[in-house]
């Protein structure tokens, strides 16, 4: 019955598309993916990888709780290495004010006092006074995640291929889903790009064993183990599409945040720093929009890895109606 | 209020930075019906290598609402960085305007005076309008006159923290010492009545960011500090009764019938 099947092309290799292409490729379409060969043009390659629900919604929205839940369990059904950890979150003692705020705003967390902090993250014992702790919270490496997504296409047959999509390469598809992110903003006037930047550090003198943020008046900094004694330290926001090196200056915001963590960051290797742009519509929050023949998935923003699951849901209903599949019966 | 020679409709100027998102943000401007908002060169990516602004799109929601933009050199540390950024954002944003930053402590966010009064003034002769965030010194404020400012920004706390007017004092020394140049209130509001006492003092106008940015409801809490602004400046101009230490019946007591 091949013949029947929808034929879908998916544009964008990032983690919108290659979620994207596994709920359509697994609700039973032809999916071929085109995409840049370079992972480092992504901005998902640069992510944090912290599936966060609760503590993104304290300063973003309240409407990324529910498709970020989902996410929770979609990851740990794609790929085993998701850690189901938690987040903490920590403030020094000149900014708890700001921790009571967060915590008003957010639900799903327990506050900790000291003891509490050092059972959790026992080299941070005697660091912090106060926290709060988001048990159903969750992490993973981003890089390791999407390359065993990419994986899992190629099992199903999916053809995953290096290039930039053209007018012709969409002949012949029923669909196409454009999942570029900041690269379609020329056909998305809205889309506006917010830079991001981020460290990778290598620090066998720390042991964290999930996502640490750092409360801080103006970005969020956290900390996320990637095994290994790797962490990633991130993530800077700023209001512009410049796809520069690192600055001086957001380099050192971050290091000074992985120094506040602990000191022994201060010995840290450096193993590379990043920086790339995520796509943000004026609300901060992804949508779907067709643009002639083409289904504009975007405006990931910071969420990507936490909304993806649920907007390539959305998508896949667009393209190929409702999922009359009973749970578990997914091919 | 007339500040280097434009009327401005309203007595609020409200900053651009830390909302939840840019919707968020234009809806809480449009509360506040400010009629100057502030926007900072660091966020808006002029420096980028394409040359055309990278942070165009972001600047292009915030000149989409109509509103005057008062461009700032938030962040700069030294005369030669304000000067800098005072100079790209003339040319990103095409206004003579320019709040003028000199941080010289970064705990407190303190201005430093020194280097804020040399900035204003090689500002002023480069064609610039200065709006100088100060402290609440005289001293510095003559200074920053003669360097030819025509208006003065004066802290209310520090930036962002959201503790109101912590030296009135001084701040009432400045409004009767300085009788006709344009003073605003800027930083350290956090409640409407915050702005409120400033607009009582007689200060011309408030200054103010984080305690909308960051509320729970920025459009709501914009709304509410455009009413206190308004309502403090009413209450000015109504010339308010002094206060005073024993009771003063607002009824007559003499004469009154008595009840037995």
């Amino acid at each position: 019955m091949a013949g029947t099947r929808p034929r879908i092309l998916v544009i964008g290799a990032g983690v919108t598309g290659l979620v994207t292409a596994t709920v359509l490729a697994e609700r039973g379409a032809e999916v071929s993916v085109i995409h840049r060969a370079d992972p480092a043009t992504r901005a998902s390659h640069f992510a944090g990888g912290m599936l966060a629900p609760w503590c993104e919604a304290a300063d973003a929205s309240a409407a990324l709780m529910g498709p970020g839940a989902e996410a929770i369990d979609w990851w740990a059904g794609h790929f085993t290495e998701t850690r189901r950890q938690g987040s903490l979150l920590v403030a020094a003692r000149r900014d708890l004010g700001e921790l009571n705020r967060f915590a008003r705003r957010t639900t799903h967390y327990r506050i900790c006092g000291a003891p509490d902090i050092a059972a959790l993250e026992p080299d941070l014992a005697g660091r912090f006074e106060q926290g709060l702790f988001f048990a159903a919270e969750a992490h993973l490496d981003p890089r390791a995640a999407l390359a065993t997504l990419a994986t899992g296409l190629e099992r199903r047959g999916v053809a995953i291929r290096a290039g930039e999509a053209t007018e012709r390469d969409h002949d012949g598809f029923n669909h196409v889903i454009d999942c570029r992110g900041h690269a379609a903003a020329p056909a998305l006037p809205d889309l506006r790009g917010v830079r991001g930047e981020m460290m990778l550090l290598r620090c066998p003198g720390v042991a964290l064993h999930r996502p640490v943020r750092l409360l801080h008046p103006r970005i969020p900094l956290y900390v996320v183990p990637r095994g290994n004694d790797c962490y990633m330290v991130g993530a800077t926001m700023i209001e512009s599409a410049d796809r520069r090196a690192v600055t001086a200056r957001s380099a050192m915001e971050m290091l000074n945040a992985a120094y506040a963590l602990h000191p022994a960051f201060g010995e840290a290797e450096i193993l590379e720093t990043g920086s790339n742009i995520r796509p943000a519509f004026p609300d901060n929050m992804p949508l779907l929009r067709q643009e002639g023949n083409v289904l504009h998935l975007n405006g990931m923003y910071r969420h990507g890895f936490l909304l993806s699951p649920a907007f390539a849901r959305r998508a896949a209903v667009i393209v190929l109606g409702e999922d009359t599949t009973q749970p578990g019966e997914a091919a | 209020m007339r500040v280097y020679g434009v009327e401005l409709p309203s007595r609020l100027l409200l900053g651009t930075a830390l909302y939840p998102s840019p919707a968020i943000m234009a809806d809480a401007i449009r509360a506040s019906e400010a009629a100057v908002v502030t926007v900072s060169l660091r966020r808006e990516g002029a420096q980028a290598d394409d040359g055309a602004g990278a942070g165009q799109r972001f600047w292009g929601l915030v000149r989409d609402l109509g509103v005057r933009v008062l461009p700032n050199t938030a962040g700069c540390h030294s005369v030669k960085e304000a000067v800098l950024t005072a100079h790209m954002a003339r040319e990103v944003f095409g206004t003579p305007w320019i709040k003028l930053e000199v941080i010289g402590e970064d705990d407190t966010l303190q201005p430093d005076v020194f280097g804020l009064v040399e900035a204003a003034r090689i500002l002023t002769q480069d064609g610039f309008q200065v709006f100088p965030y100060t402290t609440e010194d005289l001293v510095v404020a003559g200074r920053l006159l003669d360097a030819g400012c025509e208006v003065l920004m004066p802290w209310g706390a520090p930036i962002g923290s959201g503790r109101g007017l912590n030296n009135p004092y001084a701040l009432r020394s400045m409004r009767a010492h300085f009788p006709d140049v344009p003073l605003i209130v800027d930083a350290g509001i956090g409640l409407p009545s915050h702005a409120a006492a400033a607009m009582e003092m007689g200060y011309d106008a408030v200054l103010l960011n984080t305690a909308v940015a960051r509320a729970g409801d920025p459009v709501a809490m914009a709304r509410a500090m455009a009413r206190a602004v308004e309502a403090g400046r009413l209450a000015y101009e109504a010339d308010p009764i002094e206060p005073r230490d024993m009771a003063a019946p607002s009824t007559p007591v003499i004469g009154a019938a008595v009840f037995t």
